[in-house]
């Protein structure tokens, strides 16, 4: 095992751990009395001073140790949970944060987080009623109920914890110091007497280096628990045999150690004599009872335990939750396998260009016409298309995580604003590719912020609105067609029409007289430079940021959207691409180009007759089973050429194929029969007849339809997404471009865009419709 | 075999660690091979282990099988914390000088 991998390991826990940490504080402000949540947070301090001690950064394990030490406390409900409390506890849990920050990047830690962990130590020590020593406090006696008091009189005399340790050989190799053990022993209590067994060494000549010969008997003062205790040799749990007696054990546990490890008995009995965990009489005293005793049916050590009344209940109870935990987080483990993130991406690059090259097979197999072939091409498309799915599923995290973030921003935010927001979660189990939840986060932070800034009003102004004083910020996933839409919604304010379209006038970005709808207006304020707040804040309204947030989102090919109602709230909805790698597309050919889009957002295809465009009177605009579709002609939009007549027929794209090869089944001289049924069959007399006629892709996005009138539908497409090179960035109406089978190029059509750009068109054509009939 | 010399003082540098522990474990073994008396210098020991300790107690073992003497001297810090931790200087048997707390 090298030490920097299990380093990053320990790094990478660290910070799940403390995710899960503030994630339970802020659920225990609400449950102040929710036991699993209190054991939630000790576990994460304690599994983090577990590990830190095993890679000796001892200031991570001090200063957790008094923090475990304070919930410890608020585990046996000696401390209660305040929101002070939880505020120092967020502290620590940042703290720890910095620590691993550095550690990560391999500083020591600098001046100032010393300064920090004192302050934050100081203030634990003062919740616990300690003053703050400049020594570590004097090892304090666990308090024992009267019970185990008189019990105690009849164990052994010491009040010493009892470990006996026998390394395994592997223990080295496997990168782990038998002596670092011990080391982190003595961050929560006293080695009172050590015996290193040192006769399993060999003399040099047959020494492996490499190989541990050492065990350890130790005497241990402490009023850690035995979980904690056997906590700290969690990681050698398997490498190791490890026996741990509590304080005033009976005679006879010690005699069942003395049988159970590898040493000679008498020599065993003289080590715990010489740890000071036995007197010689105790021992004289335990190994006569042995010989009497002989015969006697061993029972479980539980039961046993139980009836002499040994252990503390507490105790008990500990080392049973902890044998649960390890349970759990052993079937959690088998059940997760880490993957380096680039090895993942390479993997689905693999995919997409298997993708292409099954296209490019199964396009041969189709010239050759060889059913054989043509079976097996399709077979392998299928599975190729399986495994696609199988593969972007992989890249598919929850978007739950981002989400509870925001518990903290809010709870932050608001005390820093001096409201009182509320966040409530929805759809957190919602799906997104991960690169997309990497990169949204502070987008949405953003926009929470802005939220909570500027559209939840102060607690007087919402209580003289009617509203509750509280303001409730809500955060929502869902799907919708191969969308992933994320929307921040508020219940505040909203949006002023007439101040965002005063300021955009005053700003010269619209014209005074200018028609736009409202939903234009409220996007004004994602333009550059726009704010409308008189007051500016440290956390938000001067105008940079809504302009940046439009733009990641755009990189991500999303789009945001506000809806808002003065006085009510506003909602500010984000809509994501599900995946950023590869799409089911719909392919179309215009005039010999071929364009993709994607599937998710065609509704259906239908056919652009002459009649239909002649009823449309040149306003592009189609009668869809009496529902008014706008429509876009590509042709005209990308400003295609229609190609000649005989390049057409030499041309070897995809498309041009399929042209061909219905214009050489249309030359088929008919027979008699044939023609009579061509007569009968509409639909076989279209097939075998290519008219010149135009189809409409009917694309919907975001709730609006438009049409895309295009030459010809060639069905779908596994669309593997490129993106188009930085001088083609700028162009509108494509997002990116793939690779046909064939080798050709075609467009992925940027179908927001183009729906948003029928839609607008739509708008100021009856904006000024209305206008000019209100002016007559 | 030869005689010219019978003691001789090795220094360890470094660490005597998991990491060196082969590397440390022969340079002991051939001093002892060579000579009859080996003094082993640990002043510029900066880090030591478990495995170290090993190495420690097996040298002294070997000498003793081979009726040579090996003696530890000049503790580093870093040795005579872990013999402090292991309790094991006794064992050892070498005199150790009480470093002043830096």
């Amino acid at each position: 095992m090298n030490l920097d991998d299990a380093l990053q390991t320990f790094i990478i826990e660290a910070r799940e751990l403390l995710e899960q940490m503030e994630e339970a504080l802020l659920r225990i402000e609400q449950t102040p009395d929710d036991a699993d949540t209190i054991n939630a947070i000790f576990r994460a301090a304690h599994t983090i001073k577990g590990s830190a001690g095993l890679f000796g950064l001892d200031h991570v394990v001090t200063f957790t140790h008094v923090a475990e030490n304070v919930l410890d406390k608020v585990r046996n409900g000696e401390v209660r949970i305040t929101s002070d409390l939880v505020a120092i506890f967020l502290g620590v849990r940042d703290h720890l944060g910095t620590l691993i920050a550095h550690i990560a990047e391999g500083e020591e830690p600098d001046e100032d987080t010393h300064r920090a962990s004192a302050e934050l130590v100081a203030k634990l020590r003062a919740v616990l009623g300690q003053p703050s020593p400049a020594s570590p406090p004097p090892p304090v006696l666990a308090e024992r109920d009267a019970n185990i008091e008189t019990e105690a009189a009849s164990g052994v005399g010491t009040d010493n914890w009892h470990i006996s340790l026998r390394f395994g050989p592997d223990v080295l190799k496997n990168g782990m110091d038998p002596l670092s053990f011990i080391r982190y022993l003595s961050t929560f209590g006293k080695i009172a007497h050590i015996v290193t067994l040192v006769n399993g060494v060999p003399p040099l000549s047959k020494l492996d280096p490499e190989t541990n010969y050492l065990g350890f008997e130790i005497a241990f003062h402490t009023e850690a628990d035995k979980a904690a205790i056997e906590g700290a040799f969690e990681f050698v749990r398997d490498d190791a045999r490890i026996r741990i007696l509590p304080p005033h054990s009976k005679g006879f546990e010690y005699l069942r150690l003395i049988e159970e490890l590898p040493q000679d008995d008498l020599r065993l009995g003289e080590i715990l004599v010489r740890c000071g965990t036995l007197t010689q009489n105790e021992l004289d005293a335990a190994l006569s009872h042995q010989t009497a005793k002989v015969g006697e049916t061993p029972r479980p050590i539980g039961e046993v335990l139980v009836e002499q009344r040994l252990v503390q209940p507490r105790v008990v109870e500990a080392a049973l939750e902890k044998q649960q935990q390890v349970k759990e987080r052993k079937n959690t483990e088998s059940g997760l396998i880490r993957v380096n993130a680039e090895k993942l991406d390479q993997h689905i690059n693999l995919i997409g260009e298997l993708i292409i090259a099954s296209a490019g097979a199964s396009l041969i197999a189709q010239h050759t016409a060889i059913p054989e072939l043509l079976e097996a091409s399709a077979r392998l498309s299928r599975l190729v298309e399986e495994v696609r799915d199988s593969a972007l599923t992989l890249r598919m995290v929850e978007i739950g995580a981002t989400f509870n973030r925001f518990q903290r921003v809010v709870r932050d935010v608001s005390a820093e604003l001096g409201k009182d927001i509320r966040l409530e979660i929805s759809g957190a189990d919602t799906d997104l590719d991960k690169t997309v939840v990497e990169k949204i986060g502070d987008p949405l932070t953003h926009l929470v912020r802005n939220s909570m800034d500027h559209g939840i009003e102060p607690a007087e102004v919402r209580l003289a609105r009617g509203k509750p004083a509280h303001g409730t910020l809500r955060l929502n996933a869902y799907h919708d067609s191969g969308s992933i839409v994320i929307e921040v919604e508020d219940d505040g304010g909203g949006l002023s029409r007439e101040r965002i379209l005063k300021k955009a006038v005053e700003r010269e970005m619209v014209k005074a007289d200018q028609q736009i709808s409202d939903q234009e207006i409220y996007n004004l304020i994602f333009e550059p430079g726009f704010s409308t707040v008189e007051q500016v804040s440290n956390l938000s309204g001067r105008g940079v940021g809504m302009d940046v947030v439009r733009r990641n989102i755009a990189a991500l090919r999303g789009t945001v959207e506000i809806d808002s109602t003065e006085g009510v709230g506003t909602t500010m909805s984000i809509r994501l691409p599900l995946t950023l790698a590869i799409i089911d597309g719909f392919l179309v050919g215009v005039s010999g180009s071929s364009f993709v889009v994607p599937l998710d957002m065609v509704v259906e295809c239908v056919e652009l007759t002459p009649g239909e465009t002649a009823a449309s009177q040149g306003r592009d605009h189609l009668n869809l089973r009496g529902e008014v579709l706008p429509f876009i002609r590509l042709k005209q939009l990308f400003d295609i050429p229609e190609p000649p007549a005989v390049v057409e027929a030499e041309a070897d794209g995809f498309f041009d194929n399929s042209r061909r090869m219905r214009n050489a089944s249309s030359n088929v001289i008919l027979t008699a029969e044939g023609a009579a049924a061509l007569a009968k069959d509409p639909e076989l007399a279209f097939l075998l007849h290519p008219v010149r006629r135009e189809n409409v892709v009917v694309v919907q996005y975001a709730g609006r339809r438009a049409g895309l009138v295009v030459d010809n539908l060639m069905g779908e497409f596994q669309t593997v997404i490129r993106p188009l090179g930085e001088v083609f960035n700028g162009i509108d109406g494509i997002s990116g471009f793939t690779i046909l089978g064939s080798g050709n190029v075609a467009l992925i059509l940027d179908v927001p865009g183009l729906v948003r750009r029928v839609a607008g068109r739509e708008v100021r054509r009856n904006a000024a419709a209305t206008s000019y009939a209100l002016a007559e | 075999m030869r005689k010219k010399k019978v003691v001789t003082h090795i220094d360890i540098l470094g660490d005597l660690s998991i990491f060196n522990a082969g590397e440390q474990r022969s340079r002991l073994l051939d001093a002892l091979e060579a000579y009859s008396e080996v003094e082993v210098d640990l002043s510029g020991v900066s880090e030591i282990d478990s495995a170290g300790i090993q190495l420690m107690v097996a040298a002294k073992r070997e000498a003793v099988n081979r009726n040579k003497s090996l003696r530890f001297t000049n503790h580093s810090p870093a040795v005579f914390d872990i013999l402090e931790l292991c309790d094991l200087a006794g064992h050892l048997g070498d005199p150790l000088l009480i470093h002043a707390p830096t």
